[in-house]
């Protein structure tokens, strides 16, 4: 089943004045109920103005954006239950903290739903325990965590909120390797525990491949493809013509292809080179 | 929303009023606004009228933004419309006599040329700021206020706040827009309810405004602390402000306007006020 669908969605900023710009055009996609998508896109592609369609804070120049098959613009729709629905956290979600204790803020998202408080003391600690932060952090200000720690935070603080749908704009921007791989993995645990339906917006490509089944690639506010990981990647010349960058690997199996080593063009993962590397070297010998 | 302010923005362009010396618009700027208030009968008025019009036309300025930069206003304009139209009483009858309400044919007039006279003067202090761009009306407010140095005023510091503030007013406006879209995405209800209940519900904004200010703030006076800046002392600009023959043909014609509203005072009686 299609928890999102979008049909025929454009979105021009400052419509109808002499900066008009149209950010996203023409897209229509549909995301299935548990899948865990990567979206990937140079600068400037859109991105960011896509996602925000999805839980009612933009609202589409022309187009239809449909939440379980319900058009969140119809009148009967509360857009405030859509977003509790639709968990969205932002780049540098950080900048989002504002409570005298980490634990309070993580209860925000919480409390606006109206949910009692022994149910807000349980979602709040299960959030952070999701998220890797400890109780003792709880008490502390929020801004007194490091950029790691802030960062899960944030995100804690929409997890809370139990949504059906969680997206991640570069959850992982700005942070060092070993908070880049803490976040993420704790967003990949997190949907395999529940089988929330994830949305992750990426520029690396390392890490779209190492967690996304799915991958949505946009370009000039359209969409390239939206395909399995797998397909995607055999597509890597279209993918570089159009800026983006693919995994390190990949560019070192087609260079190899180009001195005349070819080794196939599915090939993203370390793991898999070393097998097909060590298969072609097994023939090698037997020739 | 935050972005349909237009008072006090600036307009690039390459007309001749952009490109006058922004000392000189300053000053010429001032001197309409006293112009205005010189102004005594409706014949002075549209001449004030009929020169801001000329300028708009010069500037290249469209007409529409006119009217934007009003909406913001239209409650003072308004209130004063109607205060001069029920408090201001003359000789004779009444035109109207609703209760305790009385309105006379002078009420109407003074009304009618306070109202123009309040547009008149926010449009014409507008096309300074529309025109100039931030970096060259703080200069040229530095410069103008040079003089008071000598009283150990601080101009130069005052005009480098100035300068901060304003190249820092976009970027907190966009900062506010994300921070109000990341807070409405955790639900929060920031366009409902009352007074009290709205001010509540700003403060999962300002507080991350507030954060990101200071924080902003201490990494520019690093900044330029690194960069040895160290006060106005001895410093030079990059682009000096020259001032040539077009800045003293505007300064004629703006004196030829000023000397025609008085005129006008003087010899057509005077009449409302
Ligand atoms: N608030 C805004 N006003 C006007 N134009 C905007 C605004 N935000 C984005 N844009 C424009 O819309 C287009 C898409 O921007 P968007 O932020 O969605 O890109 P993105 O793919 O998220 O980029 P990035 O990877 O850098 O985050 C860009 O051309 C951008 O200039
Ligand atoms: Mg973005």
């Amino acid at each position: 089943m299609n928890v999102i669908e979008l049909k025929n969605v454009t979105y021009k900023y400052s419509a109808g004045t002499p900066f008009e710009s149209v950010a996203v055009d023409d897209v229509s996609v549909s995301i299935e109920k548990g899948e865990f998508c990567g979206i990937i896109g140079h600068t400037g592609s859109g991105k960011s103005t896509l996602i925000q369609h999805l839980n009612g804070l933009i609202k589409p120049t022309s187009g239809e954006v449909l939440i379980d098959g319900k058009n969140i613009w119809d009148k009967d729709v509360d857009i405030r239950n859509i977003r509790f629905k639709v968990g969205l956290v932002f780049q540098y979600s950080e900048h989002q903290l504002f409570e005298e204790t980490v634990y309070k803020d993580i209860a925000f998202g919480p409390k606006n739903m109206g949910l009692s408080e022994e149910e807000i003391d349980k979602r709040v600690h299960e959030a952070a325990e999701n998220m890797g932060l400890s109780a003792e952090l709880l008490e502390r200000s929020p801004f007194d965590l490091s950029g790691g720690q802030k960062r899960r935070a944030a995100l804690a603080g929409v997890i809370a909120m139990n949504p059906e749908i969680l997206i991640l704009d570069e959850p992982a921007a700005g942070l060092d390797p070993i908070g880049r791989e803490k976040v993420l993995s704790k967003i990949s645990d997190y949907h395999k525990k529940y089988g929330t339906t994830i949305l992750l917006v990426s520029h690396s490509m390392e890490d779209i491949v190492k967690y996304a089944e799915k991958v949505l690639v946009m370009n000039k506010g359209k969409i390239f493809c939206h395909e399995e990981t797998d397909k995607v990647f055999a597509k890597q010349d279209e993918i570089i013509k159009i800026g983006l960058d693919v995994p390190q690997i990949t560019k070192i199996i087609m260079k190899l292809r180009e001195k005349g080593i070819n080794l196939g063009n599915d090939i993203y993962t370390v793991e898999r080179a070393k097998e097909r590397i060590l298969e072609y070297l097994d023939k090698g010998t037997i020739c | 929303m935050l972005k349909d302010i237009t008072i006090g923005q600036f307009f690039p362009g390459k007309s001749i009023i952009h490109r006058l010396d922004s000392r000189f618009k300053i000053i010429l700027d001032v001197a309409y606004v006293v112009m205005l208030f010189i102004a005594g009968n409706f014949y002075s008025l549209a001449l004030a009228g009929v020169f801001m019009v000329f300028v708009y036309l010069l500037s290249g300025i469209s007409f529409k933004l006119i009217f934007k930069s009003l909406k913001p206003i239209l409650p003072i304009i308004l209130i004063t419309c109607l205060l001069n139209l029920f408090f201001i009483s003359g000789e004779g009858e009444p035109l109207v006599q609703l209760g305790f309400i009385h309105i006379y044919m002078e009420g109407i007039t003074t009304s009618i040329f306070m109202t123009v006279r309040i547009i008149f003067l926010i449009v014409g202090m507008s096309l300074l700021t529309y025109t100039t761009s931030p970096i060259a009306l703080t200069d040229a407010i530095e410069r103008l206020f040079s003089p008071l140095k000598k009283l150990h005023f601080p101009v130069h510091e005052l005009a480098m706040m100035m300068t901060i503030a304003l190249r820092f007013i976009p970027t907190l406006i966009e900062e506010t827009d994300k921070i109000m879209s990341a807070q409405k995405a955790r639900g929060a209800n920031l366009d409902t309810g009352g007074l009290i209940k709205k001010a509540k519900a700003l403060i999962p904004v300002l507080i991350p405004l507030f954060v990101s200010a200071f924080k902003r703030a201490n990494e520019l006076a690093l900044a330029m602390e690194c960069r040895c800046y160290r006060g106005g002392d001895g410093r030079t600009r990059m682009k000096q402000l020259k001032s040539g023959v077009k800045d003293y043909i505007a300064l004629i014609i703006t004196a030829a306007m000023f000397a025609a509203v008085i005129l006008l005072n003087i010899y057509i009686p005077i009449f409302g006020l």
